[in-house]
């Protein structure tokens, strides 16, 4: 009997709930230290950054209006899906110069970290708001509120690691987000894809391309609809490019730059509120008579 | 007037040509393949604007939703400069006189819906009624429903004197006859309709009310553009066109107008030939137009509600 041959995987980007391939019809070979070629992987465009943000704008007030309990149950039943595809990442993992060992902890720190964040969802609120004193009859408080869509170029190292500690606090504050995979470590961000496809995630709320930085950062910095722009990479000339697009329309932009991602200064509610709008409320209370103002 | 349309002969409506489906649908298809870029781009864009009747027909309409759309019509986005108006205002017949006042001598047009939009489902009398309240408060444009029951049961005779009457009633005013394609179910129908229509006076065949899905579709669109070809040939006269409802995308409007100028020629790439009855394409065909402009790509949130 021929030997069998193994069927391999086609890397496509997810867009609104889909895998698509590239519209460009491009595509890059990812390869390992070695240089051995670990799989043909999309080489995406300025317009599959056009039709991810149009998904992640859609699926703004869908996700951001569920409760945020439901967002905790959603992002604990993420970390239950990786939980049983911890073999795949494992093995993608090793192939992209992890040691077994170190595999074994990147996939065990990003279980952990979106139960982190799960945690998180309806808690952020109470740390974050405040009752303001105020010289007059209202009642004034300040509630965080999710910016909306937030672009992310996500770290370059960490395969996974990365990419679940970058997404997960953005979600877990109602936030929908377009992610640029790592461009030498690819692998794991599209696998990530079909397990947040199968994790009661709406489609749109998290879109992955795979690509060039080099190429689509800056589209990441000047797309009008975009809220919030996330770099966890360390090139100069990059952060002022963002910072100087970012400005047209007066994005928020945050450096991750230094952060070691395999550590506890890896996870912080912090990573929610940097992509969080304070909405202050002046609400007018009754004061009835002579008697002093009550709420 | 009479001794005009007697010189065209009527031909017998059961007769009208069939229509290949999966032909049409093929045809229609190859429109959507051409690459317009850059230059092109635009110009057809800003064609499309002004092809448009922005078009507003609710039950909640208000005279300050309507006026609000009227300013909309007139500055359609300040911040890019050279840009055309929007070629008519689409309300029911109760706001025509608000959006005439409104726009004034701005050269915009006043379209109407008349005949008991969008069903149709009235007397003769009330439709020819309704027509003239709109064309007394001052509509440039009527566009009348015609009775889809009537052409479903086979009373083609019934659809024709109907719309010869109101465009008896409509005077001077421009008529568009909508086919409501959508509920005549077939190509064949739409082509019957089409031809019925055309003979009996309108000045305009438009798809569908907006209200029942599907719209506007590029198949049907070209059965009707096809239609009007055909007619032109038989009595030399330009009939215009207007597909409606379903028509939200820029590069969508751009592909009708190839299937415009592929089907019908440069005589009708105009807004007295061909119309767009939509209410959120102008916007989209403003991002697109600021997005080349601007070379960034644009959100929402900087373009005017309507």
């Amino acid at each position: 009997m021929a030997e069998r041959l193994e069927v391999l995987k086609t890397y496509k980007i997810y867009i609104g709930g889909q895998f698509p391939r590239t519209e460009s019809g491009r595509y890059y070979v990812a390869k390992n230290k070695k240089g051995q070629a670990l799989a043909n992987v999309c080489l995406s465009s300025r317009k599959d950054v056009r039709d991810a943000v149009g998904s992640a704008r859609n699926a703004v007030g869908g996700w951001s209006g569920r409760a945020a309990f439901n967002r905790s149950q959603i992002l604990y039943r993420i970390a239950e899906m990786l939980e049983g595809r911890r073999a795949q990442f494992i093995d993608e993992l090793v192939k992209q110069d992890s040691s077994p060992k170190d595999a074994e902890n990147e996939i065990n720190l990003s279980i952990d970290r979106l139960i982190y964040y799960a945690g998180w969802c309806d808690k952020y609120q109470q740390v974050f708001s405040a009752v303001n004193p105020v010289a007059s009859s209202h009642f004034n408080f300040s509630v965080p509120e999710p910016t909306g869509v937030v672009a992310i170029v996500a770290p370059q190292n960490f395969s996974l690691l990365g990419l679940v500690s970058v997404i997960a606090p953005v979600i877990a504050g109602g936030n929908t987000c377009v992610v640029l995979a790592s461009e030498e470590k690819p692998l794991c961000s599209v696998t990530f894809a079909e397990v947040i496809n199968s994790s009661d995630i709406p489609g749109g709320v998290i879109n992955i391309l795979t690509g060039k930085p080099s190429e689509l950062v800056k589209y990441f910095a000047d797309h009008m609809d975009i809220n919030t722009v996330v770099y966890c990479e360390n090139d100069a000339a990059t952060k002022k490019l963002i910072q100087e697009k970012a400005s047209l329309n007066v994005k928020r932009v945050f450096f991750y730059d230094t952060i070691n991602w395999k550590t506890d200064e890896g996870q912080s509610p912090y990573f929610i509120a940097d992509t969080q709008e304070i909405k202050t409320t002046w609400h007018p209370i009754e004061t009835v008579g002579s008697a002093k103002a009550g709420y | 007037m009479i001794a005009e349309k007697k010189m065209v002969a009527v031909p017998d409506f059961r007769y009208s040509p069939h229509i290949d489906h999966v032909g049409v649908e093929e045809r229609a298809s190859r429109f959507t393949k051409r690459s317009i870029k850059a230059e092109t781009k635009v110009n057809g864009l800003k064609l499309t604007l002004n092809m448009i009747d922005l078009t507003t027909l609710e039950g909640k309409d208000t005279d300050g939703k309507v006026k609000q759309l009227c300013y909309k019509a007139q500055h359609l986005h300040d911040a890019h400069q050279g840009l055309p108006t929007v070629a008519a205002i689409c309300v029911y017949p109760s706001m025509v006189s608000v959006a005439k006042k409104t726009l004034g001598d701005s050269g915009i047009n006043v379209a109407s819906v008349a005949t008991a939009f969008p069903s149709g489902q009235a007397s003769r009398d009330v439709k020819i009624r309704d027509v003239k309240y709109a064309v007394n408060n001052g509509a440039d444009e009527i566009d009348m429903v015609i009775s889809r029951g009537r052409f479903l049961q086979g009373d083609y005779n019934f659809v024709f004197d109907e719309i010869a009457a109101v465009k008896e009633a409509c005077g001077t005013a421009r008529l568009k006859v909508i086919l409501e394609t959508g509920e005549l179910v077939t190509y064949d129908n739409v082509r019957k309709a089409s031809d019925i229509a055309m003979y009996a006076g309108a000045d305009f065949i438009k798809t569908s009310t907006g209200k029942v899905t599907p719209a506007a579709t590029m198949p049907v669109t070209l059965v009707m553009l096809e239609a009007i070809r055909d007619f032109y040939y038989k009595t030399g006269k330009m009939i215009a066109m207007k597909p409606a409802g379903g028509i939200s995308k820029s590069k969508l409007a751009l592909h009708y107008l190839v299937m415009l100028q592929e089907t019908l020629g440069e005589a009708w790439m105009n807004n007295h030939w061909f119309r767009f009855g939509a209410s959120s394409l102008a916007n989209d065909v403003l991002m697109q137009l600021e997005k080349e402009r601007t070379g960034v790509y644009q959100s929402a949130n900087y373009f005017s509600i309507d």
